[in-house]
């Protein structure tokens, strides 16, 4: 996406944003990127889409260009964990970070830990020395979908993103049980103490409900990139896009390299592809 | 009929009164629980389902363990069951009663549950299993309470009521199977995803309450002049044995697919329950023993009733010892070991054991007492109501 049309998106969104919308969204439900754009115009949207096969929002990450720099894996993690009001828990004896009772959206973990089904005994130096980025892979048969007893996590029909109902969730975590990728936290006491830098634009979440990343549809909603691309956009290291438009940067990179999703054999359809 | 509960011994009011105490306590840890959130217990982000869970699923088979009563009186005509089958309907009561609190007290916002009604969803098998529950349930006090008052005022029961009894016997097998389901549908839980899943719930949970039938039986007769009968004892106890021997073939089945087949993930969690699991260094075995204690009483109870069998002798002593063997012994398999064992291993490979946090082990020891209250009161008022016809 080259500078002059991302910084159209982002005024479109922020005109959007301000009531005076209603032209501006039909326009965008043109662009894959905001067809998840706020209540109405998003439904309107979601049928315009259906008709042409559906928007599959995918993300791709270039762990290439992560390694040996895991300041920038910190940096994507900060970014998220910011925008979305994510709380750092600690124990309040000891002050260290609580494991137990942890939320995370996107986080860091050795690559035996993120691809447990791939061989990892003999690893390359460069393998075995970085870490990877996991998140939920926003699958196009998530088994979380498939499980949850109230409808609280559901897929949006737009843009196939994996979405949460912070407001009907009943923390019974079956999806937490259900979900081959660990993605999902669950609010095991009030969250909003541990919150060190609150943002306004983001809701925050009650004790007793489940949460995870949501590939920033509210940024998308506003012709902005998810926080985690955009804080790393210098390096292309993650690239976000249409899975279903075979002219989007996704799925030309796609076409170009050899690429793993983690853990396939579960048929969940991960959209979260990696180069390693 | 109620009013039959309201009458008793010192020591029926002394039982109750201790059943008070725990239901109170548990309910002060509840009530702690609700204030502050989920983060009382010892459940955690890569283990996220405990002691409230699994109690949960072993009690579904306590209130379907009943059907070993219910069926072979209706459907066979086996007479002999006949002043037990109301035994096994008050039993599945106070079992799902308890089944819905354990329910309650794990979910993070229980005040929204009617959102399962409000937002109904088929393809989730919590809803399924809300709804065999619930449905359960109602036949089991219907039933029950209808027959009573019948066997109360010396007529036959009404007609309709049949219809109720027969839809509630493959009621009692979807019950179990619809909680089985919750665990061997999910993709990435190696030790749950198996078709053997269900029919061994079934089993044990065909062990597992008529065991604790007879125990109540022989307490009711010490205390309460109620005899069951010899040869209903006798009976009950061959089920349970088969029961439970076929309970432990198919988990011997478990291991040899596990270990022949050498594939990791279906062999984790055995290793780790019976053996302990390795990692980075370090050995995960906290519920070792208890897996071992549970093997070792199932066989234990196993012989006990063999030897009643060979020796032909029937003492209160050697049912006690027999069922409560086989009872404990399939709560550690099934309401510790099942789900438990089935998490250990996080999807992420991380290890991560679990350990029950005080407050956690109180809210669920009040629950079980309001269970036993419960049940406590309901078959004081059938062996009451017994009492006055044969009187």
């Amino acid at each position: 996406m080259d500078n002059n049309r991302r910084s159209f998106l982002k005024i479109a969104g922020i005109t959007a944003l301000a009531g005076i919308g209603a032209p501006v969204a039909a326009h965008l439900s043109s662009t894959p990127a905001l067809a998840s754009a706020a209540p109405q115009e998003g439904h309107k949207a979601a049928a315009e889409s259906g008709e042409r096969g559906g928007v599959r929002f995918g993300m791709l990450i270039d762990m290439r260009k992560f390694y040996g720099h895991p300041d920038m894996l910190d940096k994507v993690i900060a970014a998220c964990n910011k925008v979305h009001n994510i709380p750092h828990i600690v124990d309040k004896k000891t002050g260290e970070a609580d494991r137990k009772n942890e939320i995370k959206w996107i986080w860091k973990t050795p690559y035996a830990n993120a691809f447990p089904d791939q061989s990892a005994v003999h690893s390359s130096k460069t393998i075995a020395g970085n870490d990877f980025l996991v998140l939920c892979n926003h699958c196009q048969a998530p088994a979380c979908v498939r499980v949850c007893p109230t409808k609280a996590t559901f897929v949006l029909p737009e843009n196939g993103i994996v979405a949460m109902d912070y407001h009907r969730c009943i923390g019974c975590r079956f999806c937490m049980m259900a979900c081959p990728y660990g993605a999902r936290s669950f609010n095991w006491e009030d969250p909003r103490p541990y919150i060190s830098e609150y943002n306004p634009d983001f809701p925050t979440r009650m004790r007793g409900v489940v949460e995870k990343c949501t590939f920033c549809e509210e940024r998308l909603a506003l012709g902005q990139q998810p926080a985690c691309v955009e804080a790393v956009q210098d390096s292309g290291a993650i690239v976000f896009g249409d899975l279903n438009n075979p002219e989007s940067q996704i799925c030309q990179v796609l076409a170009r390299e050899n690429t793993i999703q983690r853990s396939p054999a579960y048929g969940t359809q991960p959209s979260v592809f990696y180069i390693v | 009929m109620i009013e039959k509960a309201l009458k008793g011994s010192p020591l029926y009011w002394g039982w109750l009164a201790l059943l008070l105490v725990l239901m109170a306590l548990g309910a002060a840890c509840y009530i702690r629980q609700f204030n502050f959130g989920m983060g009382l217990t010892g459940m955690g982000r890569d283990l996220a389902w405990g002691l409230y869970i699994s109690q949960f699923t072993f009690l579904v088979g306590v209130a379907a363990g009943g059907l070993m009563l219910v069926l072979p009186f209706y459907i066979h005509n086996y007479k002999v069951f006949g002043r037990l089958t109301i035994l096994g309907e008050f039993l599945a009561i106070s079992a799902i009663a308890m089944c819905l609190m354990f329910v309650m007290a794990d979910i993070g916002q229980p005040i929204r549950a009617l959102n399962m009604i409000l937002h109904p969803t088929p393809n989730s098998m919590l809803f399924w299993d809300m709804v065999v529950l619930v449905g359960y349930l109602t036949l089991n006090i219907i039933c029950g309470w209808v027959i009573l008052t019948a066997e109360k005022k010396e007529v036959k029961p009404p007609k309709w009521v049949y219809f109720f009894v027969y839809v509630s016997i493959p009621f009692a097998v979807s019950i179990h199977t619809v909680t089985a389901m919750l665990y061997c549908g999910l993709p990435s839980r190696h030790f749950w995803l198996s078709a053997i899943t269900a029919p061994r719930f079934l089993a044990s949970a065909f062990a597992a309450g008529p065991a604790l039938i007879l125990i109540f039986c022989v307490i009711m007769k010490k205390f309460a002049h109620f005899d069951a009968g010899k040869e209903a004892v006798n009976k009950l106890i061959t089920i349970i044995m088969y029961a439970a021997i076929i309970n432990a073939f198919f988990v011997c089945m478990e291991f040899f697919v596990g270990y022949y087949s050498n594939v990791p993930g279906h062999i984790h969690a055995l290793e780790y329950l019976f053996f302990g699991l390795e990692h980075d260094g370090h050995v995960y075995n906290n519920l070792v023993p208890f897996m071992w204690l549970s093997v070792i009483m199932c066989f234990a109870g196993l012989a006990v009733f063999s030897y009643m069998k060979l020796v032909k002798v029937q003492t209160d002593t050697l049912v006690v010892l027999g069922c409560a063997l086989t009872f404990l012994s399939l709560f550690l398999d099934k309401g510790l070991g099942f789900v438990l064992g089935g998490l250990v291993v996080s999807p992420l490979h991380e290890i991560v054991e679990y350990y029950p946090t005080l407050n956690e082990i109180l809210v669920s020891v009040g629950i079980w007492a309001t269970g036993f209250f419960l049940v406590t009161m309901l078959y004081k008022i059938a062996v009451t109501v017994e009492h006055e016809v044969e009187v």
